[in-house]
């Protein structure tokens, strides 16, 4: 697999480190990571960025990822990047909504390596 | 993650029936998070709690989750959270202990059918320090599980308000 960009958006700063360190373990290549503490953070960032994957979660201050996901579809530099949301929020209700908004995968907290491992690589595998 | 699935309604009052669910909760975080094993504390007193991190409940279930623990556990926690040295820890220990209290609280609420759904989590909020006093509004006992990390007590709560 080549080596990625990706964008983290969530509001604990803890959180986008072990996401980080979890997709490195997960074997992925990260060439950038952009992080942002809210859904409005992270559209800036795209403004100027181009990434190839997003990594969100979906309770945070200011604009939370269900907001996020469902602006990205206005953001020409989140065209096709795919979306998988990383929250405590396990409801059915949620994960549907999320999918439904575009996300590409769904993994709930706590998480080990190996579940983020897969939940992202057959979306960046099916991407390329 | 073990599903249990009791369900909200058939519950009741008896929420002491949770416990074992709120130990499940705090098990799991700790395990998939950090890699650790939480033992019991045996009777172990909890003292030098000096770290609480909370979470509100709205909802369905109306409450406080707390996590307390010493500056030294949650100095281990935030450590083995981030994969980094204990020495290399410093102002991350909040936000890591608000982020455990919230995935207890999050996995907790999980594993009791219609919960997921019908509860709402508040951001954290991380208190330092052992000299305060919490009023609740809660008319019932708070449930409480005592665990251990490498010896050092952490002590979960939850307060329900009927």
């Amino acid at each position: 697999m080549d080596a990625i960009s990706a964008l983290i958006v969530d509001d604990s700063s803890v959180m986008r480190k072990i996401v980080e360190r979890s997709l490195r373990q997960a074997g992925i290549t990260l060439t950038r990571v952009f992080e942002a503490g809210n859904g409005a953070e992270g559209l800036t960032i795209l403004a100027d960025n181009r990434v190839d994957l997003i990594l969100c979660d979906i309770n945070m201050p200011v604009m939370d990822g269900l907001e996020f996901i469902q602006q990205l579809a206005g953001v020409p530099n989140a065209k096709d990047v795919p979306v998988v949301m990383i929250t405590t929020e396990g409801s059915e209700a949620h994960v549907v909504q999320a999918l439904s908004n575009g996300a590409r995968g769904y993994i709930r907290k706590p998480f080990t390596p190996d579940q983020v491992k897969e939940q992202v690589i057959p979306v960046l595998t099916s991407k390329s | 993650m073990k599903s249990v699935n009791p369900t909200l309604s058939t519950h009741g009052n008896r929420h002491e029936e949770w416990v074992p669910l709120l130990d499940m909760a705090a098990r799991e975080v700790f395990e998939l998070m950090m890699g650790s094993q939480l033992a019991p504390s045996a009777g172990t007193e909890a003292t030098d709690l000096t770290i609480t991190s909370m979470v509100g409940l709205a909802g369905q279930l109306c409450g406080v989750m707390s996590v307390r623990c010493s500056g030294k556990a949650a100095a281990l926690m935030t450590s083995k959270m981030l994969g980094v040295e204990l020495d290399k820890v410093g102002t991350e220990i909040a936000d890591a202990l608000g982020e455990i209290c919230n995935m207890v609280a999050g996995n907790f609420k999980n594993k009791i059918t219609g919960l997921a759904e019908g509860c709402m989590l508040s951001p954290p909020t991380v208190i330092t320090g052992s000299d305060y006093t919490l009023r609740s509004m809660s008319d019932t006992p708070p449930l409480l599980v005592t665990l251990l990390l490498e010896g050092m007590p952490v002590a979960i709560s939850l307060e329900i308000h009927t």
